[in-house]
């Protein structure tokens, strides 16, 4: 049947499938095929693959080939922002998440089994909690955005209200996922403007859109375009009408500013990429999820918990908790129907964050803040107008170019740099784009960045 | 090998906030130059002012071989398909291919950034749009939309595009109907979506219940959430007359495509009359679970309902691949960027090393282990095979320990901890709530039948030792890294502990 094993590899019965047929009774496999409605079975193998099996040195070449058609910006990295930078993913944390029997484990619900993947959860919850200073943390969603969505809805459970207030700033990606997720709930979903000058979201704006009618308040510090937004204030006026506040973080930058659990969130959510995960082409991330104490938030938490327990002789255990809002027992009254997660990326995110230790979070994040600025300080000597907005901004930042950037972007293209985000993929002036600029970068990277984009300048003034 | 001397790890490894360090053996990858960056730029809590933390997030820090001990004493505590057997029923835990895990990593793949230039990534979208291409031949429908990270995620963008269909077209259908053999997922996404969900009942062979079906019908039937086959293992052998009942209301077929592993290349949900589809891509196309993530759930639709998919799909306009973000109709987006990304690369591995062929005789091999392990089990007591006995399985296999607890008192969940103490993973338990002490197995073409013959014998040995000594098997697991786990202790609101942080503060007496 496979003289050359392409099938034994993977499916090690076939070698014995006559004598297993015997065993069950029957002659031919199809018999156990034989309550399936005649036409419906397929007259011939679906046409997919490359018309036969491919050996493993096959299927490598077949890849090596297409994939050379990608080109990879490793020196400099993408200066590209949109909420998804390159970061450095050390090997020991790369070593660690291609561990087997994390790799290949399904959700621990026998837990004397996998009390190591059970303990790693709960690590990757503890250290978010310390982290963010909230003190429940789900073992995690799918990404930053379907995180927001969860948050919105959790709110909207936990109020009773419909209504949902989203500053500019939210990436605009997320704000689709919103408008998403939420259609079948009969949200109303505002959107409050940011200022032009500072580049936060405008107080006024904030407080005439939220009313008794809302369920939260959700805005992203840093936001989208780079700039820290005052959350206290935003949460002020959450609270003052009994709305819920979400905040979506930035998780390397509270390294050197003030997590949320100390502005007043009572939701937190972030992509966890930076920690960790590596680039992906945007897949998987890893939605972080925290809320503070209260069980009146606890109740209506979405996604797996992994709780500290002990066994049956006393010694310290871990073990799935709070089962009951889950959708395997809740079923249509579940908190959300979450089940497969990103725990693995949940455990490199643990194992990112250990090896940095608080100090070296401070150091990297440091180290990311002072190259953004030296960035856009760069850009600004070229003729940029870098950054636009006057609030204090962390990684990202955006820019103005004298021209339509779309033009300077292929001039830095032939030159090897991926540049930034033209933000006129999300509908604004086509002179705008967004840098983001991490611990990659070396000095040299960004003095590179700077004089192409000098003289792809010139190139395009003359070129016009 | 598993079996009774079977002993996993059990060591007494410190949690991770255990550690006295701070600074961990994270090397910043340009560091040396920070200094001279600060003097030209200044230093951050010179401008961050208010916003500014002041000291260092408190968060342990570890050398690189303390990191590294710590995760591999955690792995010898952890089980996966690399450490032995692992039957959950509609799971589908099969083995996950090395060269796929190679191939997803390659450094053109891993460093792409999703914002890029398609002009600059055209290899992976080509990969994408093959792969979007090969899973509508599988399912038998006509577009597929790569971006729902899980099945659960799937399920929803199934539920809000039938909501939206069904408004585009002036009709008000608030109705999802949903068999009671159900994966809990089904309700959820379809309450998710803003439905009522309709509960139908099984009948007496396990299937269906068509005069129920018929009953639940009506102008609000918005639609039908099946898997087929079912969470029994059964085929749903009336599925055209359900179709065509479900379809002449004005109603729409989901299906959910977490038991594919059994009839993927042999049978198609589209000519089985579904209108939309999900892949689980970490089950049926053997990509790896991850301990619970990340998988991919892509979602396949056929005839109007293409136009409700999220958005962007992914085009070809002669030798060029791009994203395309039209949407005229479509339910918006479920995600940011395109999806999960590694795991769909390891489906394309999967599906290229065994083409169509191969991925019939896998499907085939998963029903023959099922089978084969049934018949396995004649004359094992303590255990009982519900609805339709003689039927043959596809993927999985449901029993009942019920005999066994009337007789010994060890429930389902002991026989479970029984298994975990012979190094066998326990099936996915009490689950579909339609059997009572069920046993739900699925061993799929991975597993080997001398592992199969093995779990068939532990389970005769432990309804032995049930007759034997009860009390014996309600006191497993021992071998196992802890003992039973005290889940009372574990729940109670006077000490759950859901971080280290609520146990510290706890501690203090800070919590509230």
């Amino acid at each position: 049947m496979e003289p050359w094993g392409y099938l034994s590899r993977w499916v090690p019965g076939v070698t014995r499938r006559k004598e297993m047929l015997e065993r069950i009774g029957v002659s031919d496999v199809m018999e156990l095929y034989s309550d399936v409605p005649r036409e419906l079975i397929l007259p011939e193998p679906p046409r997919v693959g490359y018309g036969r099996p491919l050996s493993e040195e096959e299927v490598r070449r077949v890849l090596d080939e297409v994939l050379s058609r990608n080109t990879v910006y490793r020196a400099p990295p993408p200066f590209t922002g949109g909420g998804w930078c390159p970061h450095h993913v050390p090997a020991a944390v790369r070593y660690i998440v291609e561990r087997g029997e994390f790799l290949t484990a399904y959700t621990p619900y026998q837990a004397e089994i996998n009390q190591g993947l059970l303990q790693a959860l709960f690590e990757y919850q503890s250290l978010i909690a310390d982290l963010t200073e909230l003190e429940v943390v789900n073992a995690s969603m799918y990404d930053g955005s379907t995180a927001t969505a969860e948050a919105a809805l959790m709110a909207m459970r936990v109020t009773r209200r419909r209504k949902v207030v989203v500053s500019g700033g939210l990436h605009p990606e997320y704000l689709e996922v919103l408008r998403t997720w939420l259609q079948g709930k009969g949200a109303e979903i505002r959107v409050a403007d940011i200022d032009v000058e500072s580049g936060v979201t405008s107080t006024e704006a904030l407080s005439s859109l939220v009313d008794g009618n809302t369920a939260a308040v959700i805005v992203s510090s840093p936001n989208f375009y780079g700039v820290f937004e005052d959350v206290e204030a935003a949460a002020d006026t959450a609270h003052k009408h009994g709305a819920l506040l979400v905040q979506v973080f930035e998780p390397l930058s509270l390294g050197l500013v003030k997590p949320p659990g100390r502005l007043g969130a009572d939701i937190a959510v972030a992509e966890g990429q930076p920690l960790g995960l590596g680039l992906n082409y945007g897949g998987p991330g890893l939605g972080v999820f925290a809320v503070r104490w209260d069980r009146r938030l606890l109740r209506q938490l979405p996604g797996r918990l992994i709780g500290m327990t002990r066994d049956a002789e006393g010694r310290r255990a871990f073990t799935m908790i709070l089962q009951a809002r889950e959708q395997h027992i809740r079923r249509e009254k579940a908190t959300s129907n979450i089940t497969t997660n990103e725990a693995l990326m949940a455990i490199a995110a643990a194992a990112y964050l250990s090896f940095l230790g608080g100090e070296g979070l401070r150091e990297l994040a440091r180290s990311i803040w002072l190259r953004s600025h030296y960035a856009a300080r760069r850009l600004s000597e070229e003729g940029v107008e870098a950054p636009i907005f006057s609030g204090e901004f962390f990684k990202e930042f955006t820019a103005r170019f004298p021209a339509p950037y779309r033009r300077v972007h292929e001039e830095l293209k032939r030159r090897g740099i991926m540049g930034g985000l033209a933000l006129e993929r999300y509908g604004m002036d086509p002179r705008l784009a967004l840098f983001c600029v991490t611990e990659l970068h070396s000095k040299r990277d960004i003095d590179s960045l700077a004089s192409a984009v000098a003289e792809a300048l010139k190139i395009t003034e003359r070129g016009g | 090998m598993a079996g009774k001397e079977w002993r996993q790890a059990r060591w007494e490894e410190p949690l991770v906030n255990e550690y006295q360090g701070r600074r961990g053996g994270y090397t910043i990858p340009h560091g040396w130059e920070d200094e001279e960056l600060a003097r030209i730029v200044g230093e951050p809590w010179d401008r961050l002012g208010g916003l500014s933390r002041g000291e260092a997030p408190q968060l342990p820090g570890l050398s690189e071989i303390e990191l590294v001990r710590h995760y591999t004493r955690l792995a010898h505590m952890s089980y996966g398909v690399d450490n032995g057997p692992v039957p959950l029923g509609s799971c589908t835990m099969k083995y996950n291919p090395r060269v796929s895990e190679e191939l997803a990593s390659d450094p053109r793949v891993a460093l792409l950034h999703p914002l890029q230039d398609e002009d600059t990534v055209q290899g992976l979208l080509e990969i994408l749009w093959r792969l979007e291409r090969w899973l509508a031949e599988i399912t038998g429908m006509d577009r597929c939309s790569l971006q729902p990270p899980a099945g659960a995620a799937g399920e929803l963008t199934g539920a809000l595009m039938i909501r939206k269909y069904h408004l585009d077209r002036g009709e008000e259908r608030d109705e999802m109907l949903v068999p009671d053999s159900a994966h809990g997922t089904n309700p959820a996404s379809a309450a998710m979506a803003g439905f009522r969900v309709v509960k139908i009942p099984s009948n007496s062979r396990g299937t269906v219940d068509l005069e129920a079906l018929r009953a639940a019908l009506s102008e609000r039937t918005a639609g039908i959430m099946l898997t087929n086959p079912n969470t029994l293992g059964l085929f749903e052998d009336e599925i055209l007359e359900i179709a065509r009942l479900v379809h002449d209301a004005g109603g729409l077929l989901y299906y959910d495509g977490a038991n594919l592993n059994g009839i993927m290349g042999i049978v198609r949900p589209g000519d089985m009359g579904f209108d939309i589809v999900h892949l689980n891509v970490h089950k049926t196309f053997a990509s790896p679970h991850g301990g619970g993530g990340p998988g991919a759930g892509v979602v396949c639709a056929k005839g109007a309902l293409v136009d409700y998919l999220p958005r962007p799909l992914i085009e070809r306009r002669g030798d060029r691949f791009y994203w395309d973000y039209s949407c005229e109709r479509c339910i918006g987006r479920i995600r940011a960027f395109y999806g999960n990304i590694a795991p769909l690369l390891k489906a394309y591995v999967y599906i290229a090393s065994l083409s169509g062929v191969g991925l019939r005789e896998a499907a085939l091999q998963a029903t023959v282990n099922t089978n084969y392990f049934i018949a396995l089990m004649r004359g094992v007591e303590g255990y009982e095979l519900p609805y339709d006995p003689e039927r043959p399985r596809k993927h999985e296999v449901v029993y009942s320990a019920k005999p066994l607890h009337r007789e010994t008192g060890v429930t389902a969940g002991d026989v479970a901890k029984a298994l975990l103490d012979r190094g066998l993973h326990a099936p996915t338990i009490y689950f579909p709530l339609i059997v009572d002490e069920a046993l739900m197995i699925e061993f799929t073409d991975s597993e080997t039948p001398e592992n199969i013959e093995a779990y068939a014998e532990a389970l005769r040995e432990i309804a032995e030792q049930a007759r034997r000594s009860p009390e014996e098997v309600k006191k497993a697991p021992r071998n196992t890294s802890v003992a039973r786990v005290d889940e009372v202790y574990a729940n109670h609101p006077r000490t759950v502990t859901p971080s280290y942080r609520v146990h510290a503060l706890r501690a203090k007496g800070l919590l509230r």
